[in-house]
């Protein structure tokens, strides 16, 4: 097969799964609420592989923005309006803001450096959102608030109750996303990314202005990822300060990883294998942890390219 | 008016001077060699004009502005390209996608998230004169990272080439390479001077690429000039042949 029809027959696959999600996972034994988190944290992993594997900048405190999305989305619902769409609008431009601004302070950064100082920013809010309990719930979360129905003009869907409804919104705000990404990655922009991943000074004498390309793709990631931060505060009708804790950034940057940091679609996989060991192995012992964390450490030793990278090269040869 | 003037320049790193009060002037269409014996600051030189370093004092004047201070990318796009005595190329991308970037870059495309038809057959077919050009029109498709040294070489060249640059810096073009990839990437940039009417700097350790190709030759020693003329002028320069091609013959 060559390259391209491997290509577009991994692209039918997937979006087969995703679209059939809710009729195959309950006779494995899964069910539909787990297909939507897998989503929703698989897009999360995708926005920092949009940063950690296409520019190859590494940022180690992206569960900042993707908390404060969930948290904009959540004190949105709660306090403004009664509308699903304004609470991902607010969750989305709260956390895809202030990376903006943070970001532009630490662009200079780089590597381990970079990594270091995204950790902070990540630990600032989560502290903020610990401390402010009078906003924020504390350390007990932010409730009660929960998604409203859509109002599609002609009907009304109440993906409050209905899971499998929910599912299928969740489903279309992942392609959007998804397709915006792919969009940017495959444009003259998105090229300048991978020139800036595969040599930063080759770039900078083509006369691309590094810390300009870095600070708008570590943007974008931004705004993606408080986009999945919101809609997963849709999934739990609740927002918590562990999700900007750095902990949760590095179960993202594992997530990417052991999917393939250098492929599309690897942190999908590598979200949905992380959920499903995570589900499965914690119903047996609460230290599933310490097996997801030897499955990863094994699959860094012997498969670096991840999951996914591993099935390509595999159909290649 | 010169193209590029380089006026008095000095840089010191801590006690150590790598460059001493050094100036040389570049007419369009010039093709000028730098030579010296090792750590002579001939690449340090190279880095003080394309702006990867700011020199401690003196002035750099391109196409009559003073870019003294301006960024590295600033310069670029004012028509400085350069190649590095390592080849600096993308390594995990194909000869094609590295080229593509430079000419979108050079098109102005760099922040476009959508080209038009139009805009894509341009750049398409840019890249394609360019492979070849170059003579890697079997290689295209390949990851760079995975071809020979001079291939390797002469894909950065072109993507240098593909800046359409107004003047072109070459550190040690055939550094590393046999006699056939020498004799290649001579003919290029020999190709370059002479039917483009490119301007183009170029530091070379093997003297037969210099004194074939060289319109001007300076040559530096412990980071000041000691010479400057035709290769003629230098061949006779006694002090030229004490510091350098003496110890070389």
């Amino acid at each position: 097969m060559s390259e391209r029809n491997r290509a577009l027959a991994l692209l039918a696959a997937i979006w087969a799964a995703l679209i059939l999600a809710p009729l195959w996972m309950p006779l494995l034994g899964g069910f539909t609420a787990l297909g939507t988190r897998v989503l929703v944290l698989g897009l999360a992993a995708m926005s920092v592989n949009f940063l950690l594997g296409f520019t190859g900048v590494l940022s180690f405190g992206h569960a900042a923005w993707f908390g404060l999305g969930a948290y904009g989305c959540g004190l949105l619902l709660k306090f403004v309006a009664l509308s699903t769409p304004l609470g991902l609008l607010g969750g989305t431009l709260l956390g895809g803001v202030l990376g903006a601004l943070l970001g532009a302070l630490i662009v200079r950064r780089r590597g381990v450096y970079f990594a270091m100082v995204t950790i902070a920013f990540g630990q600032v809010f989560y502290y903020i959102a610990f401390q402010w309990s009078s906003l924020t719930g504390g350390d007990d979360g932010l409730r009660p608030f929960y998604r409203q129905p859509l109002h599609l003009g002609i009907a009304v869907v109440d993906i409050l109750h209905d899971t499998t409804a929910f599912y299928y919104f969740v489903l279309v705000c992942f392609a959007c996303a998804v397709a915006a990404m792919a969009f940017i990655l495959r444009s003259p922009f998105g090229r300048t990314m991978l020139a800036i991943r595969e040599n930063e000074r080759r770039a900078r004498f083509l006369g691309i202005p590094v810390e300009m390309h870095i600070w708008i793709a570590f943007t974008l990631s931004c705004f993606f990822m408080a986009f999945a931060g919101s809609l997963y505060a849709l999934v739990n009708n609740f927002a918590d300060p562990r999700g900007l804790h750095y902990s949760q950034s590095g179960d993202f940057v594992m997530m990417a990883v052991l999917g393939g940091m250098r492929s599309f679609w690897g942190p999908l996989i590598g979200a949905a294998i992380f959920l499903v060991l995570q589900d499965y192995i914690s119903s047996h012992t609460e230290n599933w942890m310490s097996f997801v964390g030897l499955f990863f450490v094994l699959i860094v030793l012997f498969f670096p390219r991840g999951v996914l990278g591993l099935i390509q090269r595999k159909s290649a040869s | 008016m010169s193209l590029l003037k380089v006026e008095n320049v000095s840089k010191r790193f801590g006690e150590l001077v790598a460059v001493d009060n050094v100036s040389m002037t570049v007419e369009p269409g010039e093709l000028r060699a730098v030579i010296g014996p090792n750590g002579a600051g001939k690449t340090t030189f190279f880095n003080l004009i394309s702006g990867f370093l700011t020199q401690t004092s003196g002035r750099i004047i391109f196409d009559g502005d003073d870019i003294s201070n301006q960024l590295p990318a600033r310069r670029v796009w004012r028509g400085i390209a350069r190649t590095f005595q390592i080849t600096e190329v993308f390594p995990e991308l194909t000869t094609r996608e590295n080229l593509r970037i430079a000419v979108e870059v050079a098109a102005g495309y760099r922040t476009k998230t959508w080209l038009s038809g139009n805009a894509d057959g341009e750049i398409k077919a840019r890249v394609t004169d360019l492979l070849d050009m170059s003579g890697l029109v079997e290689k295209a498709d390949r990851l760079v990272g995975e071809l020979s040294h001079g291939d390797q070489r002469a894909t950065e060249i072109m993507m240098a080439l593909a800046l359409k640059p107004r003047l072109l810096l070459l550190d040690e073009p055939t550094a590393g390479m046999g006699d056939q990839e020498t004799y290649d990437i001579t003919q290029l940039i020999r190709k370059l001077h002479k039917d483009q009417k490119l301007s183009i700097v170029l530091i070379e350790h093997d003297m037969r690429v210099v004194f074939h190709l060289a319109d001007r030759i300076m040559v530096l020693a412990e980071g000041a000039m000691l010479a400057e003329g035709t290769p003629q002028e230098i061949a006779r320069n006694e002090a030229v042949q004490e510091a350098y091609l003496g110890k070389a013959a």
